[in-house]
């Protein structure tokens, strides 16, 4: 979709248009408030506020471009790493900002953990790339500690009985599914309170989606789970809640059902019917 | 209704045959072209192959007259005769005490047992014409003989002695002895000698241990390249232990660490402009800094390491660089995404995965300096140096330096043992070369 400056510009959305905010200290986990995100001169999110609810799987959907990445990006400070990043505003995770400059980033992501679009196991074994994390963290006192912990973590992301037989083999090793989940399994052996997804079933087959999403779904008993995801048939079935981005802005978070059923804008509304995106 | 279907249908079919005219005209260009581009393929292949022939028969000519020419250095003829031992010569008291047996005067047994061989020598000139033909190492040989065994003192004893590098080119063939007597180095009586010496059975050929096992010398005969290996592992190894080192530092800084503003690439630039400076102006910084200012020794190993550092770095640190670029970043994106930070991110991943590049790009580092003469030239390392270095403080020279002197020579027997000293040197770079490959293979990982 081709979208002329002008036309960007007249699009006008109030910062928490269409849905009702939960406000702080009504049980969000994470507090997203009048953030802007600037990669350069060029601005990428404009004045985002949002909150997302624990135990539930929040769905960020919208056009390529719109932002919804960067917007996962942003909380667990990955955009850091980008160079000419800037983010201001803030984002509160369990009332406190990430982007205070007490806020270690280091510890900000063991209790945020991230799966990526494509499957990036490490080159090292599938007990390796499990324990990795525990290991860096001090998370295990012992041996039989971290094999718990590998053991528990593979167990719940579904990979423990594919691979219980070969925890020596390299990861890479693995078709892109269980990849996927072996990343999965390499984010929750950190035990983190909230884990990020962007798109992690754009590079699966049909039946290995299938299979992650299930394990969404089982995942949010324990977690807090933000996807992002270019299907709006998988934000439909894993989320709760649904957050549609255009062009930067956040256009409407509601309810899943109510975002798909009813949407309040006009823009979700075009997007969700497939006329435009 | 059906005039218009009919104006409908002739139209359609008019366009229909408008496009099928336009194909078979496009159709017609494009075969017309077709020969041309398959002509100019098969010509770039060929200019591709030529090349390839090209470049394979330089380096068999290369080895073809470096393996003709040396090939021979690689043994030796010695003269091999019964040498008497009178005891009243050797040891007068009979104490076989070491140090009175070394101190005998081996010279004239030797000569007195080549003459032997030959009784109707008796003029000073002869005599001297006939001596010429024992080395200079011969007496030591000699005393070697006698002092491994001193049961044959008053006695005979069969004695291997070198023979002077002339009468050795001679038995390989490289002095003709049917030129004309002044065209050669070696007058008619001798030539006779040897033959007779020869017919004799006197004359041995062997494996030339001397080439392996001696520094430099005068004497072709005995000269060695042990010295020059000796030099150049002393040299290699100071490059390596610091070249690798801070070469990685300073790619892992600069790629990781370094803010990107006008000043690192200021640095990158020198950087790369560094790697294409002669190495000579190295050599001149060298002798500026580490002799004049420094005032480390001249002609050691360790200044020459220092000085083929400041040459290797930038190969190392680009090929690091690359090496590093070159890890995806989607195990960075791992590795911080669980909380690792960034010097673990880059400890346990990005440098396991880059360690090949990098290695490579040191090896090959190593195989330049190790191939590198005149940087050395400029600190002294060309001194004409007999003994084996004991240490990098030691005064030495390096292999392609020794070729370089021996090059130099007008002796013939220092043609070949220029030949044999390249060969070596090439099959040092062959298995480093070789040690990167396997190297490379051996860190390698998919991902």
């Amino acid at each position: 979709m081709k979208t002329s400056p002008s036309a960007q510009t007249s699009i006008e959305i109030p910062p928490t248009a269409g849905f009702p905010l939960v406000s702080q200290g009504e049980g969000a986990k994470i507090a997203a408030r009048d953030v802007n995100v600037f990669y350069g001169d060029k601005q990428a999110l404009r004045n985002i506020a949002l909150d997302i609810k624990p135990n539930e799987v929040t769905a960020f959907i919208g056009p390529s471009g719109c932002g919804k990445s960067t917007f996962l990006r942003c909380l667990n400070r990955m955009n850091d790493i980008i160079d000419g990043c800037r983010v201001t505003g803030s984002i509160n995770l369990d009332e406190e900002d990430i982007y205070h400059r007490r806020i270690d980033v280091v510890q900000l992501r063991a209790r945020i953990g991230m799966v990526f679009q494509k499957p990036n196991p490490f080159p090292k074994s599938i007990y390796e790339n499990v324990a990795y994390g525990p290991r860096i963290h001090g998370l295990a006192r012992n041996k039989t500690d971290l094999d718990e912990i590998v053991q528990t973590s593979l167990e719940r992301a579904g990979l423990l009985g594919e691979v219980k037989d070969r925890m020596d083999q390299p990861g890479t090793g693995l078709s892109g599914g269980q990849q996927q989940r072996l990343c999965i399994a390499r984010a929750i052996a950190v035990n983190p309170e909230v884990i990020l997804m962007d798109e992690p079933c754009s590079a699966l087959d049909p039946i290995a989606t299938a299979k992650i999403e299930e394990l969404i779904d089982e995942l949010r008993q324990n977690y807090t789970i933000v996807i992002v995801t270019h299907s709006m048939q998988q934000a439909a079935r894993v989320s709760q809640r649904t957050a549609f981005f255009h062009l930067g802005n956040l256009v409407e978070c509601n309810d899943t059902e109510q975002i798909f059923t009813n949407p309040q804008h006009k823009l979700t509304q075009g997007y969700i019917t497939g006329r435009f995106g | 209704m059906a005039t218009v279907d009919e104006t409908m249908d002739t139209r359609s079919a008019q366009a229909a045959r408008a496009a099928q005219a336009g194909r078979s005209q496009i159709a017609e260009t494009v075969n017309a072209g077709l020969g041309r581009r398959y002509r100019s393929e098969r010509r770039f292949r060929a200019y591709g192959v030529l090349a390839i022939v090209l470049a394979l028969s330089m380096l068999a000519t290369l080895f073809v007259t470096i393996i003709s020419k040396g090939y021979t250095a690689f043994w030796q003829n010695s003269l091999n005769f019964e040498v008497a031992l009178p005891a009243d010569v050797i040891d007068p008291q009979g104490t076989r005490d070491p140090k009175v047996l070394a101190s005998a005067n081996y010279l004239g047994l030797v000569r007195d047992a080549l003459q032997a061989q030959f009784p109707e020598v008796d003029s000073r000139q002869e005599r001297r014409a006939l001596f010429a033909m024992l080395s200079d190492s011969a007496p030591y040989d000699l005393q070697d003989a006698v002092l491994d065994n001193p049961g044959a003192i008053g006695g005979t004893i069969k004695v291997r002695v070198s023979l002077d590098d002339d009468f050795d080119m001679l038995a390989k063939g490289h002095i003709n002895a049917d030129l004309p007597q002044d065209q050669r180095r070696l007058t008619d009586v001798q030539v006779a000698w040897f033959q007779s010496l020869e017919q004799r059975g006197m004359v041995e050929a062997h494996f030339n241990t001397a080439l392996f096992t001696n520094g430099d010398s005068r004497q072709a005969e005995s000269a060695g390249i042990l010295g020059a290996v000796v030099g150049s592992l002393f040299v290699v190894a100071v490059t390596l232990a610091l070249s690798f080192p801070i070469g990685v530092a300073t790619a892992v800084y600069l790629e990781e660490f370094a803010p990107k503003n006008r000043f690192t690439d200021l640095i990158e630039v020198n950087i790369n402009n560094l790697a294409a400076v002669p190495s000579i102006v190295f050599g001149l910084l060298g002798l500026a800094v580490f002799l004049q200012f420094f005032g480390l020794p001249r002609s050691a190993p360790l200044v020459g390491g220092l000085v083929l550092t400041l040459m290797t770095l930038p190969t190392i640190i680009i090929a690091s660089r690359a090496a590093l670029k070159s890890v995806p970043p989607s195990i960075r994106e791992a590795a911080l995404g669980l909380g690792a930070s960034k010097l673990q991110m880059i400890l346990h991943h990005v440098l396991p995965l880059a360690m090949p590049g990098m290695l490579t790009g040191t090896i090959i580092g190593m195989a330049q300096a190790l191939g590198e003469s005149a940087p050395l030239l400029m600190i002294g390392m060309v001194a004409f140096v007999v003994d084996i270095p004991n240490g990098p403080l030691d005064p030495a020279t390096v292999l392609p330096v020794q070729i370089f002197l021996w090059a130099d020579s007008p002796e013939r027997a220092f043609v070949e043992r220029t030949s044999a000293a390249i060969m070596v040197l090439l099959a040092f770079l062959v298995f480093m070369n070789a040690a990167a490959v396997w190297l490379r293979k051996r860190f390698e990982r998919r991902w």
